[in-house]
């Protein structure tokens, strides 16, 4: 298990150093929702309406864009070779980076939602719920992400297929997660049930991103 | 010299040594299966324009009902068939899955894209709109969208056997999530709409108009395995001429060769 | 220890690289690869280091920890250095060490000195030249105790000390015992080494 924190250990470090990735996705996120009030008209009961899936579907698209980075410089370089000649199994070896994914852009993503939701006019009592549910949700974004990018992984200009194949599979994780916002504000159904389905489909990903990512990986290095 | 050139031959005929099979069975059974599919099309639409009676509320538009519940039911067929290919290929290695796999994805595409257009057809006139947020429309949609995904991604990969490996992965990771976004549509579209939608396939139906569904239905079906066959033989077709080339150019290869160490 | 292939086939795509290829090394022994471009000497070494799977044959470390594939108990040198530019030559060793060795002890320091990497060793990876790279990746050879090295095409880029430092830690490593199957053009002037011309075994195997 050693093995697997520092692999974690490293891509953290690597995101640290070099950077840019997360930056990008944070700048990306905050232009994308100023694009909306921008688009819809600035009524504020509108866009605290709308505040929730606004959030989540930038969100959404902030995280794609650093998706491919999860495999490909390790890809790049013949690292992921050497990784594979580990003790440790491929399968905890993907998980290991999806979840250096997660804590590098997952959460700072999650932690910016509030500062956006301002702009958009949200209950200042959702705060609390919007950061609960997206820190539940993101996993599965990075998980299922790199099954995508695991996919893509030698594919010319990936990055748009990559959108195609992945962003069907995030329909649930957005369906529930703006679900338990809304409902912390006042919205038609329990925030309990969202929020737990919201985690069951994260721990779903927790399991199946990795096999499958691996797998895929598999292919392309023979 | 003769050794070398051999070799990738014998390879060549090991390796299409089931699907050489599976070409003789099939080119019997398709004309077969083709012949079938026209009939029993031909006798339901007959059944559905001159025999079956018009819906009381519904009025003639109740006649689109025949080509879209077959239609939604094969392309959700479309992806089971994918899956269990996805499965078989992954698990058992087996060409064929691939080959499978592979005839199935536009298929499926196709027929989901016709569930949507009848879909939206039938809802002008009775919804108002040709599209409504109704929970099984968008989950077609979103099934099409899958189907895109997987023909995009074989698409761009040029190595044949690679792109059947990743869509295989691909195939299994959605038919592992399809029930959970299907689910998740579901929940969403109650939350968002009164149930008071009228449902285009309703448990309650008609006698007279349930036996034409059903010929539509097997005779759409037939249809389908027909079309799949074809492809099936289509790929192979294009599988063995894409090998004989390359052994071609193995040939090639090794005269110049042995040209120069002369 | 020894390292046992017999009957190995591999495909590539639609082309059968590898037919029927049997050979061995004992502990202490290396074998050398060589061939034209094309005759497989890369194919071999990925597939003895499970990159690429066999459509046949069988790979065996006889003697080997028998709790760990064999992969795990190899280096693989690849065409790639496996080096990030944002870490210095330090921190990429020990990740390396850390990941590769998952708790046996790990001598950073003596693979520093085995390649002449002490002066590089805070510098990040990114500014290294081609040659000090390529040495930097072969430090890992040091500084994780593995049984059995897989090496293609060690020398690139290496100049003629760096080349003679590489062939004293080959030398050492199988004094002690250890195994090396490599590809190279450039001789390695070992005392034990023996050579496998690859597409000669092929036909005298088909």
């Amino acid at each position: 298990m050693s093995a697997f924190w520092t692999l974690l250990k490293r891509d953290l470090l690597l995101q640290v150093r070099e950077g840019g990735a997360v930056g990008t996705a944070l700048g990306f996120y905050l232009v994308v929702v100023t694009m909306m009030p921008l688009g819809l008209g600035p009524d504020l009961n509108l866009l605290s309406r709308i505040a929730p899936g606004v959030l989540w579907i930038a969100l959404l698209l902030s995280a794609l864009l650093s998706l491919p980075r999860i495999f490909e410089a390790d890809d790049e370089d013949g690292s992921l070779e050497v990784i594979a000649t580990g003790d440790l199994p491929l399968e905890l070896a993907t998980a290991a980076k999806a979840l250096a994914h997660w804590i590098s852009t997952g959460i700072p993503l999650a932690l910016l939602a509030p500062v956006l939701g301002l702009l958009l006019n949200l209950e200042l009592s959702a705060y609390p719920v919007l950061v609960a549910t997206m820190l539940a949700g993101t996993p599965a974004i990075s998980f299922l992400g790199a099954v995508g990018a695991a996919l893509t992984l030698r594919v010319r200009r990936g990055g748009l297929l990559l959108a195609l194949l992945v962003l069907p599979l995030y329909i649930p994780t957005l369906i529930f997660g703006i679900a338990a916002i809304s409902a912390a504000t006042g919205g038609p159904s329990g925030f309990q049930a969202s929020f737990l389905i919201l985690s069951a489909i994260s721990l779903f990903s927790l399991v199946i991103g990795p096999v499958a990512a691996a797998a895929a990986i598999r292919f392309q290095t023979q | 010299m003769t050794k070398a050139a051999m070799n990738p031959q014998q390879s060549l005929t090991q390796r299409l040594a089931n699907p050489t099979r599976f070409m003789e069975l099939s080119g019997r059974v398709l004309p077969w299966l083709a012949a079938a599919a026209a009939l029993l099309i031909a006798y339901a639409l007959y059944l559905v324009f001159f025999v079956a009676p018009d819906d009381y509320q519904q009025g003639q538009t109740v006649k689109i009902m025949f080509i879209h519940v077959p239609a939604a039911w094969l392309g959700m067929l479309g992806y089971a068939l994918i899956a269990v290919s996805s499965f078989g290929y992954l698990v058992f290695r087996h060409p064929l899955a691939d080959v499978s796999a592979k005839a199935a994805a536009p298929l499926g595409a196709a027929f989901t894209f016709l569930a949507l257009a009848t879909g939206s057809l039938w809802g002008k006139p009775m919804w108002g709109t040709y599209w409504v947020w109704d929970a099984r429309l968008t989950s077609m949609l979103i099934l099409l969208f899958l189907y895109f995904g997987l023909m995009a991604l074989r698409s761009a990969i040029e190595d044949d056997a690679l792109a059947g490996k990743l869509c295989a992965v691909l195939g299994l990771v959605g038919v592992s999530i399809l029930p959970i976004i299907k689910f998740s549509v579901d929940w969403w579209n109650t939350l968002h709409q009164p149930a008071s939608v009228i449902r285009l396939d309703g448990p309650t139906i008609h006698p007279d108009l349930l036996w034409p569904l059903l010929y539509s239905a097997v005779g759409f079906s037939l249809l389908f395995f027909a079309l799949h066959t074809k492809g099936m033989r289509n790929e192979i077709l294009r599988r063995r001429l894409r090998s004989l080339t390359m052994a071609e150019v193995d040939r090639a290869r090794t005269v110049s060769a042995t040209a120069a160490a002369e | 220890m020894r390292l046992a292939i017999e009957h190995l086939v591999v495909d590539r795509g639609a082309r059968r690289i590898v037919d029927g290829l049997s050979f061995a090394v004992v502990a202490g022994d290396a074998l050398v690869l060589v061939g034209p471009n094309g005759a497989g000497k890369t194919t071999v070494i990925r597939t003895v280091a499970g990159l690429i799977g066999a459509a046949g044959g069988t790979i065996a470390l006889e003697g080997g920890d028998a709790d760990k594939e064999l992969p795990a108990q190899a280096h693989y040198i690849g065409h790639l250095n496996a080096l990030k530019p944002s870490l210095t030559v330090e921190e990429n060793l020990r990740f390396w060490a850390d990941y590769l060795g998952a708790g046996a002890a790990a001598s950073i320091d003596e693979a520093l000195a085995a390649f002449d990497l002490e002066p590089l060793a805070s510098i990040p990876a990114g500014y290294l030249s081609a040659g000090q790279k390529r040495r930097a990746c072969l430090a890992r050879l040091i500084a994780t105790p593995r049984p059995l090295w897989l090496l293609d095409e060690p020398t690139v880029s290496l100049d003629a000390a760096s080349v003679r430092l590489l062939a004293e830690c080959v030398a050492q490593h199988l004094a002690g015992g250890g195994l090396v199957l490599a590809a190279t053009h450039i001789p390695l002037g070992l005392a034990r080494e023996r050579r496998l011309e690859l597409s000669a075994a092929r036909s005298a195997a088909a």
